[in-house]
């Protein structure tokens, strides 16, 4: 009973990082960026949501407010940081999203201060419903039921639009995508654009349970997506989903399995796990043959 | 109709094109022909915008198109077929054909796919198979119906017939001809000189970066001493 307890709570937990992790692997597979610039799309939706709860504004209008933010933070990041960049070595790449990283985290504190912000989240976050004796929290089967449904408007996206045929095409040779006419800087936005959607819908899950803000609140998140993107494959769209549901998996049955008093150690213990799974298969999951970059 | 002036274009301190100048009319067919290295592919590269000219300058159809964006140049009407094609392995054939429909009208897209399946009854039989499980020879003709998906006024042919078999060559060089015979205005680089220049109307000779020699395929192939000396064992 219990592990189906854990693999419904892992797989609440795994869904926000599969999200995450799709916009990760999505943005690597056009750019060759490892973007950890990614997760302060959660702190803008995070501060987003405090504002405006602090306002009393109804959650119906708050929650696309801000997905909304963590789009427009995600294309404006590509526009300002990462399109001055864009033929720069991998290793610029990287160092520019580990400075819009600490850029976003330094302009938070000076604004909001480091503390944290915390806001009332709605009572179905917390809700129960038991079943044949589990007791299943419904923002677990909501996170679950959100994911999957973005999962497949992601898979419709990329098989069944000409965005999303431009992205894969783009994403195995750029300069062939170019010269197809499909324009760079288009495919490049349209794809953060995207990202941020996807993480815009992740902080929601993520958010609406935690119920606070702070400077640096996307980065344990980020690393968990970037963590779920290699083990699927660095690049594999599919990857990242099954990567980030294995990670939150993975997660809450090493929490549950752990003796009392040293749960806080959950993290080391995931990331040994990890480790032993590259020692297996470096190359993650799946085999990505193809992630040009522009 | 596309006009390249004086162009020089530089890898770093080396150059790869120097002060090359050539002019391709509405509806000819003109041959570069010149040895491995010569600046061929870099030549292309360079009209279509993938790499910028040091100096000098490109021009099509009465514009400026120097260092353009290659996706604005498609738009505008010029389409390479690049060397070792390049087909998305990862796509279907007919989605790898569908991004090549980008600029064009919405409402023209399945039309255009549907001239395609026509031209090319082979593509329509494998299209939903990746583009990677395709035949060399199949895989040739996707290149060069993808680049036709987006109806060019220019089309930019390199080295098509490398690695392919000798009857597979005899297709391509048939639709050469056949695009010739459509009033397309073709310019394609290809290493068998002798047999590219007997089809083309005129000819280039690149040799080093530099264009040696020039005339009607028929003057070129006349000069023996020519090809034994700049296009070597490829007569």
């Amino acid at each position: 009973m219990q592990l189906i307890q854990n693999l419904i709570d892992g797989l609440g937990v795994g869904s926000t990082y599969a999200l995450l992790a799709i916009g990760v692997s999505m943005l690597f597979g056009v750019m060759h960026l490892v973007n950890f610039a990614h997760g302060e799309l959660l702190t803008i939706a995070a501060y987003t949501m405090y504002f405006l709860r602090d306002r009393n504004v109804s959650w119906i209008i708050v929650i696309p407010v801000a997905i909304v933010a963590a789009i427009a933070l995600s294309v404006a990041v590509e526009f300002v940081a990462f399109r001055r960049v864009r033929n720069a070595s991998a290793f610029t790449l990287l160092l520019t999203s580990f400075a819009v990283e600490i850029l976003s985290h330094s302009i938070w504190r000076i604004w909001q201060g480091s503390k944290q912000k915390t806001f009332q989240a709605p009572e179905i976050a917390f809700t129960t419903f038991t079943v044949g004796g589990l007791t299943i929290e419904w923002w677990d089967v909501i996170s679950i039921g959100v994911a999957i449904v973005a999962f497949s408007i992601t898979g419709w996206v990329l098989q069944k639009t000409l965005f999303g045929i431009s992205l894969r095409a783009a994403a195995e040779d750029f300069d062939a995508a170019r010269l197809m006419g499909v324009k760079a800087n288009r495919v490049i936005s349209s794809a953060f654009a995207f990202a941020g959607l996807l993480a815009g819908v992740a902080a929601t899950l993520f958010l609406l349970r935690r119920g606070s803000a702070d400077p640096r609140m996307g980065a344990d998140p980020l690393l968990k997506a970037v963590i779920a993107a290699i083990i699927g494959g660095l690049g594999s769209l599919k990857g990242a989903v099954i990567g980030g549901l294995a990670l939150g998996v993975v997660e809450v049955f090493t929490r549950s399995l752990l003796p009392s008093g040293i749960e806080g150690l959950t993290d080391a213990f995931v990331f040994v796990i990890i480790a032993a799974l590259f020692v297996i298969r470096p190359q993650g999951l799946f085999n990505v043959q193809s992630a040009e970059r522009v | 109709m596309l006009v390249v002036d004086h162009l020089t274009t530089k890898y770093g301190a080396l150059t790869a094109l120097r002060d090359v100048s050539l002019q391709i009319n509405q509806g000819e067919l003109v041959a570069l022909v010149g040895p491995n290295g010569a600046g061929k592919t870099t030549l292309l590269s360079s009209i279509v915008g993938l790499l910028k000219p040091a100096s000098g300058s490109v021009t099509f159809n009465g514009t400026n198109t120097t260092g353009n964006d290659p996706a604005s140049l498609v738009a505008q009407g010029l389409a390479l077929v690049p060397e070792r094609r390049r087909i998305f392995k990862d796509l279907t054939v007919k989605e790898n054909l569908m991004l090549a429909s980008v600029t064009q009208p919405k409402n023209l897209r399945v039309n255009r796919l549907n001239e395609m399946a026509a031209l090319f009854p082979i593509l329509r039989s494998k299209w939903d198979v990746s583009a990677g499980y395709l035949s060399g020879g199949q895989a040739q003709q996707l290149a060069v119906a993808r680049a036709l998906m987006s109806d060019p006024k220019v089309l930019l042919l390199d080295e098509q017939c490398l690695g392919l078999a000798p009857t597979m060559v005899d297709v391509i060089f048939d639709l050469l001809v056949a695009l010739k015979s459509q009033g397309r205005t073709v310019l394609v680089i290809e290493q068998q000189a002798q047999r590219v220049l007997g089809i083309a109307d005129r000819g280039y000779v690149l040799r080093t970066g530099s264009i040696v020699a020039e005339g009607t395929g028929a003057e070129l192939l006349a000069d023996g001493q020519l090809f034994a000396s700049y296009v070597g064992g490829h007569q």
